[in-house]
């Protein structure tokens, strides 16, 4: 294994081919191979690259801890709800739609990062995870006095993406062959995450990447050098969070219902714990961490069937066991890789430097005694 | 005016029981500096064992006299909890002290899972009630109807206060903890057994969490699986309003987020000229949280941390 990935490390351009030949063909092998609900979990899971991703601008690269994440998910969604679906009888196409809802959902950025600009670590934690409830429990309430959000019911018959003539929403038939929405909502996905994952290498190395890891390490010392670092954050959350409208705008799409219990302060939870888990602030970790907490609930469905091949009959109730089995997964693999699963070379560097240097200073202090 | 009053004491009640949670919170933030996510859950697991020490012994001696029946309970639910955050700390946060910060944040809320659902697994995904085992007298104070269960709550959550003040202040103790607060390595080198006074700061607090549980659930005589979250959630908040790490700051931080909340709840409708209805109370919480620390931003009785490098 190690040595066909040494290999291909060699041939970058043979490696970028079998990548795309693999991602184009991935759909057709889930659906065929382990049946079409797995298409929609692929779907998901691509969304929640995308999430992760905008959340790892704000946490992994400014070091900015959100907990309010999923606010902005949320407001690109309701936004894509009101400006195309019957609530308000407007149906504007989704290239119009999705980027208004990522702006609005910037702008929000801006407004929720402002005044939390004098906070640190975890007083900024838990302000945003204030205004993350805030967000969602006004969506819940703002059926009265005048119906904007619909309330607990959500919203519904929210338009599928359409391109031209070709509607997203209806599965078509070709040859005899049946593909559900779930595959072209696949390919839409896929060019989104592609194009976001771009970006957020491309800012990695540039001249506000390296601003934001500045701050992340000594905000004073950053400011020092003359990094300005009020709007720095600033553009971090309003970054962050346009990432988080636009995937908000493709769930409303793909799923054509919302309510506020997509938008739990557990979403944001989750989005945070697939950067942490894959590692923070490195591209590559936060999309293993994205796919692996994505695709392990799903997986664990079939704890049932595994429970009737071994005793016979389901002993306990898998989707009850799922989210336990979940949280043992999270606990583990956090002992074994704290620094994530693919950490970035820089924290890797951190996390080895740390002992050092304690064992230095343990050094220094025994050497004064003697 | 005697909506007021009654808001007031509604408020004070909820939050004496914030305010113990949120020790809990506080005391961990103040020597690991880590959010223990899981700590809403220790108070639930308490309610949940009590609830069921309860139950049996209902059954089991029907003739006992039900504050007798509650005392047992709290007095089972407590060392149930009390081992129970000892292991979550050894298990889930020990191995990762030197780790990056966030680790064992999520470490905190892996557990949090875990013990949520696995009290679903054991207690079930229904509400169980608080039987009617305590005296229902009521008190009438200046138009406020008050019953002796909120009285007795407020004043056992203040000798608990009381108590955990002394503790810290006072004992021997309570100086290893307030040493290892302010510096691990410098309180190691004095002799003191830092891993143990952790440890020790883990079981207080989750002693004090399992009182609080089963105050709440004979508050609202109501327990849930899933009540741990929300409480813990608006205990840390309040810890954080006061200053977390400040345990003082906790328990003014929870008494006035209580009050907030109860007032909110009674008068949103009147100030938004109703607009917002009550259900907007957690709303009015989160803002006064957001407003304090917009302007103070260590909580109110928090240190001011220079900013130093």
């Amino acid at each position: 294994m190690k040595r066909v990935l040494d290999s291909l490390r060699r041939r970058p351009r043979l490696a970028f081919a079998l990548l795309t030949v693999l991602l184009a063909a991935l759909p057709f092998i889930m659906g065929f191979g382990l049946g079409n609900s797995w298409v929609r979990v692929l779907d998901f899971v691509l969304l929640y690259v995308l999430l992760a991703i905008g959340l790892n601008i704000v946490v992994g690269y400014a070091g900015l801890l959100d907990l309010g994440y999923i606010a902005f998910y949320a407001l690109g969604a309701y936004l894509y709800a009101w400006l195309a679906s019957p609530h308000f009888g407007l149906h504007l196409p989704f290239w119009v739609v999705l980027p208004i809802g990522a702006a609005f959902a910037g702008l929000f950025g801006v407004l929720l990062g402002a005044p939390t600009l004098r906070l640190r670590g975890d007083y900024l934690a838990i302000v945003t995870l204030g205004f993350g409830e805030i967000i969602r429990i006004f969506m819940n309430n703002l059926n009265a006095p005048f119906n904007l959000t619909n309330g607990p019911q959500g919203m519904n018959l929210i338009d599928p993406v359409r391109i031209a003539t070709f509607s997203f929403g209806k599965p078509l038939h070709f040859h005899g062959l049946t593909l559900p929405p779930t595959y072209f909502y696949y390919y839409l996905f896929l060019a989104f995450t592609l194009l976001a994952i771009f970006i957020a290498l491309r800012l990695q190395d540039s001249r506000i990447g390296r601003a934001w890891a500045a701050i992340r390490e000594d905000e004073v010392a950053a400011a020092a050098m003359g990094i300005n670092t009020r709007n720095l954050k600033l553009l971090a959350f309003a970054m962050g969070a346009t990432f988080g409208g636009l995937a908000g705008g493709l769930f409303a799409a793909f799923q054509g219902f919302i309510s506020p219990e997509s938008f739990t302060l557990w979403e944001s939870i989750l989005v945070l714990c697939m950067i942490v888990l894959g590692g923070m602030g490195n591209i590559p970790g936060v999309i293993l961490g994205a796919i692996l907490l994505t695709m392990i609930p799903e997986a664990l469905r079939y704890i049932g069937d595994l429970q009737r091949a071994t005793l016979g009959h389901v002993v306990v109730d898998p989707s009850d066991l799922r989210m336990l089995l979940f949280g043992v997964a999270l606990v583990s693999m956090m002992l074994f890789r704290p620094a994530g699963l693919l950490p970035s070379r820089q924290r890797k560097r951190e996390f080895a430097a740390e002992n050092g240097v304690a064992e230095q200073e343990q050094a220094s202090l025994y050497d004064a005694k003697a | 005016m005697d909506i007021f009053i009654q808001q007031l004491v509604n408020g004070l009640v909820l939050g004496s029981i914030y305010a113990l949670v949120a020790l809990g919170y506080t005391m961990v933030y103040g020597i690991l500096e880590l959010i223990n996510f899981a700590h809403g859950e220790v108070t639930m697991i308490g309610a949940m064992v009590a609830l069921t020490v309860i139950g049996v012994l209902m059954g089991a001696a029907p003739d006992l006299p039900g504050v007798v029946v509650v005392l047992a309970g709290i007095l089972v639910a407590i060392p149930a909890c009390m081992a129970l955050a000892f292991a979550i700390e050894k298990i889930a946060y020990r191995p990762l002290r030197k780790a990056p910060r966030l680790a064992p944040l999520i470490t905190a809320i892996g557990v949090s899972i875990i013990l949520q659902n696995l009290a679903m697994l054991i207690w079930g995904r229904q509400y169980i009630s608080f039987p009617a085992l305590l005296p229902v007298a009521r008190f009438h104070f200046l138009g406020a109807s008050i019953s002796l269960l909120q009285i007795v709550i407020v004043v056992l959550a203040l000798v608990i206060m009381a108590g955990l003040w002394l503790l810290v202040e006072k004992s021997r103790l309570g100086r290893a903890m307030r040493a290892t607060a302010q510096s691990r390595e410098v309180a190691q080198l004095m002799g003191v057994n830092v891993d143990r006074v952790i440890s020790a700061t883990f079981i207080i607090g989750a002693a004090i969490a399992a009182i609080a549980g089963v105050m709440v659930s004979a508050y609202y005589g109501l327990a849930h699986y899933y009540m741990g979250f929300m409480l813990g959630l608006k205990a840390f908040s309040a810890a954080v309003l006061g200053g977390i790490g400040n345990i003082a700051g906790a328990m003014l931080g929870g008494l006035l987020l209580g009050v907030i909340e109860a007032l909110g709840a009674g008068y949103i409708g009147d100030i938004t000229g109703g607009f917002l209805g009550s259900h907007y109370q957690d709303v009015f919480a989160f803002f006064v949280l957001i407003g304090v620390l917009v302007f103070r931003p260590s909580g109110l009785l928090g240190e001011r941390v220079a900013n130093r490098a």
